[in-house]
C-alpha cells in the first residue's frame, strides 16, 4: 500500500512540518513583542492625558506657570520650525540628490561625498545643536531665533532627504534613461520628463517622513532658538517672526516634566499626546500617499 | 543602390577599465544596406553600437581609441551629440516602453528637439507607428501607457520611437531576444522595407536572422574581427576563416 501512495507522511516530512510551525510561531511572537510596547505607550499616554484632552488644550496658551491651560504657543512654534527647516532642506537636498544620482560620475570625490552624506545622517543631534549654535547663532550673527533653529534642523535632515531622494530616483529603471538618451534627449530633459515625474512621489514621501523627525528633536533647538515660555496673542497663526524665539512641543514637554515643579501629570501627558498625535498624523498622511501612488504605478 | 559609407570603424578598440572588449576593428557599412554583426556574447557588439551614438560615455569606466564615423564625420569631434543620436536610431535588446502614453512615447524625440508640433506631430506619430506595424493594434489606445503593451508590441513601439527622429542609420541590438518568433518575423519584414530609406545595422545572436535579411555580415569573436563579407559567403561552405564556418554551423558560441 505504502509504495502505491507517493504522498505519505514520512518521519522526515513530519519533522519539517514541526520546524515549520515553530519558525512561524517564533516570527509571529517577535512581531507581537514589537507591537505590544507601541500600543502600550500610546494607550498609556492617552489614558493619563484624558483629563485635559480637548480642542482647548491645543488652542489655549499655558497659564498658571505652565501648570494649566494648553500648548498653543509650543504647537505653533513646532509647526514654524518644521516648515522653515523643510523649506530650506528640501530644495537643497533634492537638488544635490539629483546631481549625485544623475550627473556625478563615479570617482573618489563622489565616493567621499556619498560617504559623507551617509555619515552626516548618523551624527547625534546634540552635535548638530552645537554646530548650529556656533555657525548660525554666533558666527552668522542670526542670534537665537526660529531661523537659526530651523537652519540647524535643516542641516540635520538634509542628509536623510538626500538619501531618500536618491533611493526614489534609483527606483526609476536605468533602461528608461538610456531610451531617452538614445533618441537625442539631453540629461536634463530625461530627468525633467521621465525620471522626476516617476520619482516625485517617493521624493515627497521621504520629505514628509522628515516632519516627524524634525518635530521630535529637542537638542538642536534648545541652544538655537527655543525658549521655556513665550506668550502669544491667542488664535494668531502668524504670531512668530523668523527672528523671534519660540516655544516648541518637544522643548515644552522637557520643561514641564523636569524644570517646573507641581505640573499635573495630565498636562505633561497631554503635551506628549499632542506631539505624538501630530507626528503620527503626518506619517499616516505620507503612508496613505504612498499607498495611493502604488496603485497607479506606471510599469 | 549603394552610394556611400554610412558608418565606419577604424582601428577601433574599446576598454572597460583594464578589460578590452573590442580589439582594433576596422570595417565600413555602406548606405542603405542591412549589415549584420554576429558573434557570441562578450564580443563587443553592443559597445560598438554605443560608440557610434556616443552613449558609451555614460559607462563610467569605458574608453575607446581609434576612429568611428557616421555619414563621414568622426563621432569624436561633433558639435551636437544630440543630433548624432537622432541620426543613429537605437533599439535595445529588452523592449522599453517609456512610462508615457503610446502617443507620447513616439512624440518624445520630436518634442525634445522641438522639431514638430500640433497636427504635423500627430501625423508623424501615426506614420512611425504604421512603419513599425503597430498602428492597427494601438490606434484606439494611444493614450494608454506604453509600458502596459505586450513585449512584442513594446519592441515595435521602441522601433517607432527610434524612427520618430528620422534616423539615417537604424541600429538594432539583439531586438528579438525577448519577443516571440512571429513578431520577430514581422519586424524582419519591416527592416527589409526600411532599408530602402536608411541603413540598418543589426547586431544579433541568431545567425539565421543575419542569413535571412542581411546583405553583408561581419563576424566578431571575443572582441576580434574574424571576417566580413557578403552574407552568402559567410554562410557558405567556404567562408574565408574556419572559425566562421564552425560558428555559423553551431559548433560553438
Amino acid at each position: 500500500m505504502r509504495e502505491q501512495n507517493g504522498f505519505q507522511e514520512t518521519p522526515a516530512v513530519r519533522k519539517r512540518q514541526r520546524i515549520e510551525s515553530i519558525a512561524k510561531l517564533a516570527l509571529a511572537a517577535g512581531t507581537v513583542a514589537m507591537l505590544l510596547p507601541l500600543v502600550g505607550i500610546v494607550a498609556f499616554l492617552v489614558i493619563k492625558a484624558a483629563p485635559v484632552l480637548s480642542l482647548d488644550f491645543l488652542l489655549k496658551p499655558p497659564v498658571n506657570g505652565m501648570r494649566a491651560g494648553g500648548v498653543w504657543p509650543a504647537f505653533l512654534g513646532t509647526v514654524y520650525l518644521v516648515l522653515t527647516s523643510l523649506a530650506v532642506a528640501t530644495p537643497i537636498g533634492v537638488l544635490s540628490a539629483v546631481y549625485l544620482n544623475e550627473y556625478a560620475r563615479e570617482s573618489w570625490l563622489t565616493r567621499i561625498v556619498n560617504l559623507a552624506v551617509v555619515n552626516l545622517a548618523g551624527i547625534p543631534s546634540i552635535v548638530h545643536a552645537l554646530f548650529g549654535l556656533g555657525a548660525f547663532v554666533a558666527f552668522a550673527g542670526i542670534g537665537r531665533s526660529i531661523l537659526a533653529a530651523s537652519l540647524t534642523l535643516a542641516v540635520m535632515t538634509m542628509p536623510v532627504i538626500i538619501a531618500s531622494t536618491k533611493e526614489a530616483l534609483a527606483s526609476v529603471p536605468y533602461s528608461f534613461r538610456e531610451a531617452c538618451w538614445n533618441c537625442g534627449a539631453s540629461r536634463w530633459q530625461t530627468i525633467r520628463h521621465v525620471v522626476l515625474p516617476n520619482s516625485i512621489s517617493g521624493i515627497l514621501t521621504g520629505v514628509i517622513f522628515q516632519v516627524s523627525r524634525t518635530a521630535g528633536e529637542t537638542a538642536p533647538i534648545m541652544f538655537t532658538g527655543a525658549v521655556f515660555y513665550k506668550s502669544l496673542p491667542q488664535g494668531d497663526l502668524f504670531a512668530y517672526g523668523l527672528f523671534d524665539q519660540c516655544m516648541a512641543l518637544s522643548m515644552h514637554l522637557f520643561t514641564i516634566s523636569t524644570q517646573v515643579p507641581g505640573v499635573p501629570d495630565s498636562v505633561s501627558y497631554g503635551t506628549a499626546v499632542v506631539l505624538l498625535g501630530s507626528v503620527l498624523g503626518v506619517n499616516a498622511l505620507a503612508i496613505a500617499f504612498r499607498i495611493y501612488l502604488r496603485t497607479r504605478k506606471k510599469w | 543602390m549603394v552610394t556611400g559609407i554610412a558608418a565606419s570603424a577604424k582601428d577601433l578598440s574599446i576598454n572597460y577599465g583594464a578589460k578590452r572588449v573590442l580589439q582594433e576593428v576596422t570595417f565600413e557599412v555602406a548606405e542603405n544596406e542591412i549589415f549584420a554583426i554576429i558573434g557570441p556574447a562578450q564580443s563587443g557588439k553592443t559597445s560598438l553600437l554605443r560608440v557610434w551614438n556616443r552613449t558609451l560615455e555614460f559607462a563610467p569606466d569605458a574608453r575607446w581609441t581609434g576612429d568611428a564615423t557616421i555619414l563621414g564625420q568622426s563621432v569624436r569631434s561633433l558639435s551636437s551629440v544630440y543630433e548624432l543620436r537622432r541620426t543613429v536610431g537605437m533599439v535595445a535588446p529588452l523592449p522599453v516602453g517609456l512610462p508615457l502614453s503610446v502617443f507620447d512615447n513616439v512624440a518624445f524625440a520630436p518634442r525634445m528637439a522641438g522639431s514638430r508640433r500640433g497636427a504635423d506631430l500627430a501625423n508623424h506619430v501615426e506614420n512611425c507607428l504604421r512603419q513599425a506595424a503597430l498602428w492597427d493594434e494601438v490606434k484606439d489606445r494611444l493614450h494608454e501607457l506604453g509600458t502596459k503593451l505586450s513585449g512584442g508590441q513594446q519592441q515595435r513601439l521602441a522601433i517607432a520611437r527610434a524612427l520618430s527622429h528620422d534616423p539615417k542609420i537604424l541600429c538594432l541590438d539583439e531586438f528579438s531576444i525577448a519577443i516571440d518568433p512571429v513578431t520577430t518575423m514581422r519586424i524582419e519584414d519591416i527592416l527589409v522595407g526600411l532599408a530602402n530609406r536608411m541603413t540598418i545595422i543589426l547586431v544579433t545572436n541568431l545567425t539565421q536572422q543575419a542569413r535571412r535579411i542581411a546583405h553583408r555580415t561581419m563576424f566578431l569573436l571575443n572582441g576580434h574581427f574574424i571576417e566580413c563579407g557578403p552574407t552568402e559567403r559567410i554562410f557558405s561552405d567556404s567562408p574565408e576563416r574556419r572559425e566562421t564556418f564552425e560558428y555559423v554551423r553551431g559548433a560553438f558560441g
